[in-house]
Formats: structure tokens, C-alpha cells, sequence
């Protein structure tokens, strides 16, 4: 999939295509005619208020949920009929909730990614290797044998991530995956998935710090039930975008990196 | 080659026959297990230890029982725990005892012979799948409706007991407190059953069991039928508590899914270890308290229960001695340059 990046922007098809979806949650709309492409490569941050549809948006694109209206395309597939689970990698906002009570270690969490692959029977050499490589990617082999449970929130981050990067997927999907994360922490982990980004791996980041997003995003969208802004980080910033999405009571800190 | 203790259900389906014909070939296997391999080893043990309780053919009974519940309810109750879903096994044996109300009912108002084992079966399982399919609606599980089902389960059972003729009121201690004297050939057999159909589902299902018990929502996305998985595991706990009702008593059924997977969890490392140190945890308790319940003539379902608890605080006792040495590791090692990273990580591990 590396060989992906190297073809002009436009030239290639989208990994995931929303066009003009409409979602609610029975009489209440959540996203109103969003239309909306991730390039294969791009690191898109996905931006806006509580309550805006982003994990929403982020559902649909992966085909958990099926828009009321419009169309979604993974892989160039219908979204909620792609069945190739193993080219996504999804680190969900809750996920650390189950994963401090549960005793389960390191490199039983990041078996999971080659679930998908391997649903019974015994890994492969290719299996074990996907799961040892993915753990050294992200600097946890050390702690294979840990209680996933008793790991900083940073570390534990990581382990989701090997996750996903074990089941070899092309497309890393992240929703706020750093809230009670230390602020040390969260740089070495935005600056971890900018270094799998630039290898080639897509990826979709919901984040509340729009610091983060414009420093480390090569596309921003800003949404609150209908689409603000897409485009470059560079651009967004000139914009009054993200005044118009949080209206004008907006407590949204803005960090200059 | 019909066995010589027949089954007491007769099945009024097409398949009775088959269902009679296997059920007896499962019964003749368990009874020469009894006689000549598990009963042959504890006579030599009963000798051996100077104890005669164990060479009694009904306290043989009565242990392999409580060895099959004590694989089977933390095999599942593992699951089961860690989803926060404790509740759904006290649920389902109660309405497991509606189950049982419903076969009694119907012998004697229908003057039928339907094993109420059967129908407590078939009332659990289906209680199962309505709840979950409820759950999948409703997309989390509430407390409030899982009382509502458990009180509503234990409210017919207790109707239809009381709206039957006299007499069947006297057999309902049984299940609600468990017995070993009533521990049939039979309900031996059931529970090896249980154990192999059980122990089977979840070896093969324990990747996608684990993923869905995790993280389901990436386990979703990971295109695991989620949904599928979710309503096997509230079937297995149907099976576990119903074939189990019968030793342990409906109202404590749902603690050998619960108690000794709370001591394993204080422990336990992986999530594997977790389940074999709850199944270690479980027989001992089972063994523990079948054996109490001989000596001093008291219930064996509260005399497991009860030391399975026992094991549960052992547990928590260790698991607090071993933090107080990382504690004192902590405070000595706040020096400057030592990230939070590296000291939460120590917290609690026991290296």
C-alpha cells in the first residue's frame, strides 16, 4: 500500500468517499449533507464541538453504522459491506475503559489484530512476526508481558496502535484517543502516528486539541452537523471556520505549536 | 440397550427416539466412568486417606458434578465478569426456575412427563436471546431491566408452583437450594455434556469471544459478527446455570460465574491464566465445600459458595500485600528524572 502515496493526489482513489450523507438518531439529526473524501496517505483531522456528529461521521466511514441518506465507500466498497476487517484499525474513545479492569496483557491485545486473519486455529510464523514487529514499532516490546491495565494511559495508546499496525491495516481510525494522557505522553504519540503517516499509513484523528490537528494533520474538517471547512491545516487557520462551528460561545483554546 | 435408569423424560418430539437412544448410550458411558474409572480412583483415594465418604457412589456423583460446574462457570464467567454482564447469570438461573415451574405445571395440569430440566433449559435460552436482542436495541445493559426479568422469572415460576396440585411444592426446595441427594446418574451425565458442548464452543470461539469481551466496538470494525458472539455468550450462560441449577440451587447458581473469576481476576496476568486460575479457584471451593457439606450435614451449594469466597479474599489479601512493596518502591524512587510513565507502569505489577 506504501506505493500508493507515490501517485499524484488526484489521480488515485479515495480510501474512504462520504457523499452527501444525512444521519440522525431517530428524530434528531446528527449530519446534515456532509460530503467529505480521505486521500490514501493523508493524515485527516476531524474537528468540532461536543455533540458535533465527528464519532458519528467516523462510524459511518468505517461502515459501523449506515447513513439515512447518501453513500458511503471504504476501499471503494459500500461501507457497512467491506468485510476486509483486518485493513482497519480502529482505537474507539472507550476503549481504555475496559482495558484498565480486565487482566489481559500487552501482547494479548495486540493478537487481536491478526483476529481478523486467524480466527481459530494456531498463528503462523507470519502471524507472530506481524505481532513482534508491530510491538517494536511502537516501542512496547519490553512490556509484552504487562498487564495492559497497569500501563500509563500513554503506553497503553500504544498498544492499540500495535494493534492495529499487526493486522497490517491500511487505514488507522482514532477517536480522542489521548483524553487523560500527559501532556509528554501525547507529543511522543502524535509524533508516532506522524511517523506512520509518513510511511505511507492513512489516518483519521478525532481531537478536541485543534493544536494538535493543525500541527500534525495534512487535512482538516471541521464539522458541527454540516462540514465547516475541508482543506489544509494552513488554510484552515485563515478561515473563521472554526468560529462558525462552535457558534459564538465558543471555549475553544487555541495552542500555537 | 435401553439403560437400565431410564430417562424420566420422555420427549414429546419426532426425534424422541434419538434424543432417548443417545441420551442413553451418554448415560451407560457415564454410569461405567462412575463405576470403573472415577469411581475406582476415589475408592483407592477414600483407602488411601482413611475417608469413606469418598467411596459412596452418591458422593462420587456429587464431586465429579461439582468438578464439571467448577470448569464451566468460570470458562464462561470469565467472559461474562470483564464484560460487566455478572448480573445476566443470577438473571437467567431465575427465570431458569420458571423454567422448571413451567415443566411441573405442565405434567400435571397436561398429565404429561416432560423433564422440568428440559423446560428450564428451553426457557433460559430463550430468555437469553430476548434479553440480548433487547440489549442490541437498546445498546447497553441496564440493571433496572435485568431486576425486572429476574423478579419477573422467579414471580411466574412462584405462580405456577403454587396454581399446581400440593405435592410438587415439596420437590422446589431442591432446585431453589441445590442438593447432592438428589444427584442422579442423569444429571451427572448432563453435566458432562454440558461441559464437553461448552468447553468446545468456547475453545473455538475464544478469539472472537475475547475481542468482542475487550474492545467491542473495534472488534466491530474488525468485521467480528459482534452480535453473534454476544448471544452465544448469554446461551452458554444458560446452559452452565441450568445444568448446574440442580447442585448449586437457583439462587446461588450464578456465583460459580462470578466469585472465583473476581479471586482470579486480582492475580491473573493474561486473560488465559485469568480463566485457569478462576477454574482452579472454583474446584477447590467445589471439592472444599462438598466434602463441608458431607461432614457437617449442611447445603453444598452455600458450603461452595462460601469458600469460594474464601478463596476470593485470600486473593484480595495477596493482591494487597504485593502492592505495598511497589508502594515503597515508588516513594523511593520519586527522583527527579524519572518519568510518570515509568512509574505508573510500576504500580501494581509484582516484579
Amino acid at each position: 500500500m506504501t506505493t500508493a502515496t507515490a501517485k499524484s493526489e488526484r489521480s488515485v482513489d479515495p480510501i474512504v468517499s462520504v457523499d452527501d450523507v444525512t444521519f440522525g438518531y431517530g428524530d434528531l439529526p446528527v449530519l446534515e449533507s456532509v460530503s467529505i473524501e480521505v486521500e490514501p496517505g493523508s493524515f485527516l483531522g476531524l474537528v468540532g464541538p461536543n455533540g458535533s456528529g465527528k464519532s458519528t461521521l467516523l462510524g459511518l466511514m468505517l461502515g459501523l453504522r449506515r447513513p439515512d441518506d447518501g453513500t458511503v465507500t471504504l476501499f471503494g466498497e459500500p461501507a457497512d459491506e467491506f468485510a476486509a476487517g483486518e485493513r482497519i484499525g480502529y482505537v474507539a474513545q472507550d476503549a481504555t475503559k475496559a482495558a484498565r479492569d480486565m487482566p489481559i496483557t500487552v501482547r494479548e491485545v495486540v493478537e487481536m489484530g491478526r483476529y481478523p486473519r486467524r480466527l481459530v486455529g494456531r498463528f503462523s510464523s507470519k502471524d507472530r512476526r506481524a505481532i513482534e514487529e508491530a510491538m517494536e514499532r511502537v516501542g512496547i516490546t519490553d512490556l509484552a508481558s504487562r498487564r495492559v491495565g497497569r500501563l500509563s494511559g500513554g503506553q497503553r495508546q500504544r498498544v492499540f496502535i500495535a494493534r492495529a499496525l499487526a493486522s497490517e491495516a491500511d487505514l488507522l481510525a482514532l477517536d480522542e484517543p489521548t483524553v487523560g494522557v500527559d501532556a509528554e505522553s501525547r507529543e511522543e504519540f502524535y509524533s508516532l502516528l506522524a511517523d506512520l503517516n509518513a510511511t505511507g499509513l492513512t489516518v483519521i484523528l478525532i481531537e478536541h486539541d485543534i493544536g494538535v490537528v493543525t500541527t500534525y494533520a495534512t487535512d482538516i474538517a471541521c464539522l458541527n452537523r454540516q462540514l465547516y471547512f475541508d482543506g489544509d491545516p494552513s488554510a484552515f487557520v485563515e478561515t473563521d471556520a472554526l468560529e462558525q462551528a462552535y457558534g459564538t460561545d465558543q471555549h475553544v483554546l487555541h495552542h500555537d505549536h | 440397550m435401553m439403560g437400565s435408569a431410564s430417562l424420566d423424560a420422555s420427549v414429546p418430539f419426532d426425534e424422541a427416539t434419538t434424543v432417548r437412544w443417545t441420551g442413553s448410550i451418554l448415560l451407560d458411558g457415564v454410569e461405567w466412568f462412575l463405576d470403573h474409572v472415577f469411581g475406582a480412583g476415589m475408592d483407592v483415594l477414600a483407602d488411601l486417606l482413611g475417608m469413606p465418604m469418598l467411596g459412596y457412589p452418591y458422593m462420587q456423583r456429587a464431586y465429579l458434578a461439582a468438578v464439571c460446574i467448577a470448569i464451566i462457570g468460570p470458562l464462561v464467567g470469565t467472559f461474562l465478569v470483564h464484560r460487566e454482564m455478572a448480573m445476566i447469570g443470577d438473571t437467567l438461573a431465575h427465570t431458569a426456575f420458571a423454567g422448571v415451574a413451567v415443566g411441573l405445571f405442565l405434567n400435571s395440569a397436561l398429565s404429561l412427563t416432560v423433564s422440568p430440566l428440559l423446560t428450564a433449559f428451553v426457557v433460559a435460552v430463550v430468555t437469553a436471546l430476548l434479553v440480548e436482542l433487547l440489549v442490541e436495541h437498546a445498546g447497553a445493559y441496564s440493571d433496572t431491566s435485568l431486576a425486572i426479568v429476574l423478579t419477573g422469572g422467579f414471580a411466574v415460576g412462584s405462580i405456577l408452583i403454587t396454581a399446581t396440585d400440593g405435592g410438587i411444592a415439596v420437590g422446589i426446595d431442591a432446585y431453589l437450594f441445590g442438593s447432592l441427594a438428589t444427584v442422579s446418574t442423569e444429571n451427572v451425565a448432563i453435566l458432562v455434556l454440558m461441559s464437553f458442548l461448552v468447553g468446545s464452543l468456547v475453545t473455538l470461539a475464544y478469539r472472537p469471544l475475547l475481542y468482542v469481551t475487550f474492545d467491542a466496538t473495534a472488534a466491530h470494525a474488525a468485521r467480528l459478527n459482534v452480535n453473534l458472539y454476544k448471544r452465544l455468550m448469554v446461551v452458554l450462560t444458560a446452559l452452565v446455570v441450568v445444568s448446574a441449577m440442580q447442585i448449586m440451587g437457583v439462587i446461588l447458581v450464578a456465583a460459580m460465574l462470578v466469585v472465583p473469576v473476581a479471586a482470579a481476576a486480582q492475580v491473573a496476568r493474561s486473560f488465559k491464566q485469568s480463566i485457569l486460575l478462576a477454574i482452579l479457584a472454583a474446584g477447590f471451593a467445589a471439592i472444599a465445600g462438598v466434602t463441608l457439606s458431607y461432614v457437617y450435614g449442611i447445603a453444598a451449594g452455600g458450603s461452595i459458595v462460601v469458600a469460594a469466597i474464601a478463596v476470593y479474599a485470600v486473593a484480595l489479601g495477596f493482591q494487597g500485600l504485593s502492592h505495598r512493596l511497589p508502594t515503597v518502591r515508588r516513594l523511593r524512587s520519586q527522583w527527579p528524572g524519572e518519568t510518570r510513565d515509568e512509574l505508573e507502569a510500576d504500580g501494581g505489577e509484582r516484579e
